[in-house]
């Protein structure tokens, strides 16, 4: 059922991903990425990450690509026209990224033989209650500097977009 | 088979969302997609420190994935800050056209 499980939502994922590299229209691409996210939080909560499969379906596939979709519309962008300017990146481009693929690949296969087993109920640390007490005792402070850092951007977002006052 | 996942099947679906992630942004020329692509290799790292959260039994890889989320948020909002702001004054999101600082 596991096994079942994952190869469903690890296809959904590779294939919408794909289709996030080779569409030409940004929209097409955003709805793709959403399917990405979606089928990452199945396989986030198989893992046993329930707080974060939830976070990533509200905050990912919510927050995030609303805000992508909503800047698409509102610079009404067409599909790109085709550059094909570099000889050298037409030529090398696709061989070096399956090198790089077949590197990552080889190596995570070689370091982790399959002695571990994934199966759903093997981990369940990664309640709200388990991943909340870690976050307001051994990580408060990196919590709080997150904070910070959101406050920075969002007055760094209302700078950047606001209209210039003459 | 018992029906049970090996881990390093997770670990390689990172790898391939990765590797997509990085073919977008070297080959696409939208500035938005070349985001997405980003955002996409955001998502594939937190698979990873997720599968290894599983792995060693600890909830710190799920903190880790959490900061990278919303680390992407804050970077989502100011990126896309930056995107209207170039589209306002330069009336183009093709990655080639915006090239002042080459000359």
């Amino acid at each position: 059922m596991d096994l079942i499980l994952f190869i469903v939502f690890a296809l959904i994922a590779v294939v919408a991903a794909i289709n996030v590299v080779v569409q030409r229209h940004p929209i097409s691409s955003a709805v793709s990425l959403i399917a990405v996210m979606g089928s990452l939080a199945v396989l986030y909560l198989l893992l046993g990450a329930e707080f974060l499969a939830a976070a990533q379906v509200i905050v990912y596939a919510g927050a995030i690509m609303v805000l992508f979709v909503f800047v698409i519309m509102l610079l009404n962008a067409g599909g790109e026209t085709k550059a094909g300017r570099s000889f050298v990146a037409s030529l090398l481009g696709v061989p070096v990224l399956v090198a790089l693929l077949i590197l990552l690949t080889y190596f995570t296969a070689r370091i982790y033989p399959r002695q571990t087993e994934v199966h759903f109920g093997g981990f369940r640390g990664g309640t709200a209650q388990a991943v909340g007490r870690a976050l307001f005792t051994t990580y408060l402070l990196p919590f709080e500097i997150t904070s910070i850092l959101i406050l920075i951007a969002i007055v760094g977002a209302i700078v950047l977009a606001r209209k210039e006052l003459e | 088979m018992t029906g049970h996942v090996p881990l390093s099947w997770f670990l390689a679906l990172s790898a391939v969302l990765f590797s997509l992630g990085v073919a977008g942004f070297i080959f696409r020329r939208n500035i938005i997609t070349m985001f997405m692509s980003i955002e996409l290799i955001l998502n594939a790292v937190n698979l990873t420190f997720i599968t290894f959260a599983y792995q060693r039994q600890q909830v710190a890889g799920h903190l880790f994935a959490f900061f990278v989320m919303v680390v992407a948020a804050a970077e989502a909002a100011v990126g896309l800050a930056i995107i209207l702001t170039v589209f306002k004054n330069r009336e183009t999101l093709n990655i080639d056209d915006l090239d002042s600082m080459k000359n």
